[in-house]
């Protein structure tokens, strides 16, 4: 299908991009991987009236460490997390998720920014990203600012970018010595949306009790959403089975899925469960083998 | 595309219909320049069908699942050209089935896919040779795993997949650099 007729307009510095984008008010779009963008178009559901295509922005393209932070730049394609040698060795979380979004041929295009900004109630990043503690720097009238992913994340394809405003980067926070992740997702089949999800990051301290958690789980509600019950029985305690077994039991409670061709409430809310159980079960299990800030999955 | 005049649908909710802003697009395919003023809306791939010629390229599932409709795009890189507009490519290079077999003698990949009878209906394996060559580009020689993860993008109905994955590991076998000169087949 075609998608409705729209004016396109290129945009080669980010300084370009936010004119652009201020001029057009809210008929403007940015257009980076367009994996999601322009299938939706092509159904209708979306038709932007201009799309200010950030492509050719070199300056955005980037993935490197600052800060204390890995930072995702917003031209930067899934396929850069994925086979970047340095990233697979140190982010174990990031590692897990960037070889199961989509499947390969998006991911060549599909960039890690546009997916946290499309914010579908079944995106990988956004989880991810709640997980790992996720920072979004973000372009504004009054210059940039850094929005913490929970307030990111405002509802269903809705974020914190405001009309008018792009989203520069993703920062991650470098995971030290003592943080593993883990990704879990279960789909019908490669491509595919998950039927469920789960991010999880363990921190320990040099006791051995948990010093850090990031749990949040995807296709589970309107947005990703942190299991911050789960996140905070964890907290201080030595990680055991039954530790693990009581922070899972939260996820179903928060959990609000749609009944869909997936599977029932009553499935996607156990699948909440036993996805979170068994990420926190392969972080501890690669925390265990001293694999370092990260190692892949 | 062009030309189309102004015309009014009078008692609908719809008074005008406009004639569609067009656009240059020039983009590099197999090599040769192909200009052509396009809507903005145009995909890649009905540009690389319908403007360009080349059917080589196919449409599939026209929902971006399927892969029968992967190109490479600045030499390397798989894209499903029925999720790319043909002005995002404008100034690049697209490199299509057609460019494989070169004084029609076939490249390595569709002679492997013509030995392992590679194919059924034939009609995914030209994004199935594209995904093909760019994960060879990649990992020159990858194991069965990596073969099956590399090409879960595309699909093939007739779910010949067994030896869609022979024949790109004879291809990789034949593409290695330590791999015999092709003899000729004439």
């Amino acid at each position: 299908m075609f998608p409705a007729s729209f004016e396109y307009v290129r945009a080669h510095s980010s300084d370009e991009a936010f004119s652009l984008l201020q001029q057009h008010g809210d008929e403007g779009r940015v257009l980076a991987g367009g994996q999601s963008l322009i299938p939706a178009m092509r159904y209708r559901l979306a038709r932007p009236g201009v799309l200010v295509d950030i492509n050719p922005i070199k300056e955005l393209d980037y993935l490197i460490e600052e800060g204390g932070f890995l930072r995702i730049g917003a031209t930067t394609r899934d396929a850069a997390l994925e086979f970047a040698p340095w990233i697979r060795e140190r982010y174990s979380l990031i590692t897990s998720v960037s070889g199961v979004v989509a499947d390969p041929i998006v991911r060549h295009m599909g960039t890690v920014v546009g997916s946290v900004c499309h914010n579908d109630p079944a995106g990988d990043w956004t989880a991810t990203a709640l997980a790992a503690r996720g920072v979004v720097v973000v372009r504004g009238r009054d210059g940039l600012r850094e929005v913490p992913i929970d307030e990111f994340l405002v509802d269903s394809y809705t974020t914190a970018v405001k009309e008018g405003e792009m989203a520069l980067e993703l920062k991650i926070p470098i995971p030290d010595g003592r943080t593993q992740g883990s990704y879990q997702k279960i789909e019908r089949k490669v491509g595919d949306y998950a039927t469920c999800a789960a991010a999880v990051q363990l921190s320990l301290n040099p006791d051995g009790t948990i010093r850090q958690a990031g749990i949040a789980i995807t296709a589970a509600g309107p947005i990703a959403l942190r299991v911050v019950e789960a996140e905070a029985m964890l907290i201080g305690q030595l990680p055991t089975p039954a530790l693990f077994q009581a922070a899972a039991a939260e996820a179903p409670k928060i959990a609000t899925p749609n009944p869909d061709q997936r599977g029932s409430v009553a499935y996607k809310k156990d699948m909440a469960r036993v996805l979170v159980g068994r990420g926190l079960k392969q972080a501890l299990q690669r925390l265990e083998a001293g694999q370092g800030g990260g190692v892949s999955a | 595309m062009t030309g189309e005049t102004q015309r009014q649908l009078p008692d609908t909710d719809f008074a005008v219909v406009e004639a569609p802003t067009t656009l240059s697009v020039s983009v590099r395919i197999n090599g040769k320049v192909v200009t052509r003023d396009v809507e903005a809306r145009t995909l890649l791939v009905h540009f690389i069908r319908e403007e360009a010629g080349l059917t080589g390229t196919h449409v599939g599932c026209d929902s971006s699942s399927c892969g029968v409709c992967t190109v490479l795009i600045d030499g390397d890189v798989p894209v499903k050209s029925c999720t790319m507009f043909a002005v995002m490519a404008h100034g690049r290079d697209v490199r299509t089935v057609e460019s494989l077999a070169v004084g029609g003698k076939l490249h390595p990949i569709q002679q492997a896919f013509w030995d392992q009878h590679g194919l059924q209906c034939g009609y995914c394996t030209p994004g199935m040779m594209m995904t093909s060559l760019a994960l060879l580009g990649r990992n020159p020689s990858p194991s069965e795993h990596e073969i099956r993860e590399g090409l879960s993008g595309n699909l093939c109905r007739c779910t010949g997949y067994n030896n869609i994955v022979k024949a790109v590991q004879q291809a990789a076998e034949m593409m290695a650099p330590s791999a015999a000169p092709e003899v000729s087949h004439d």
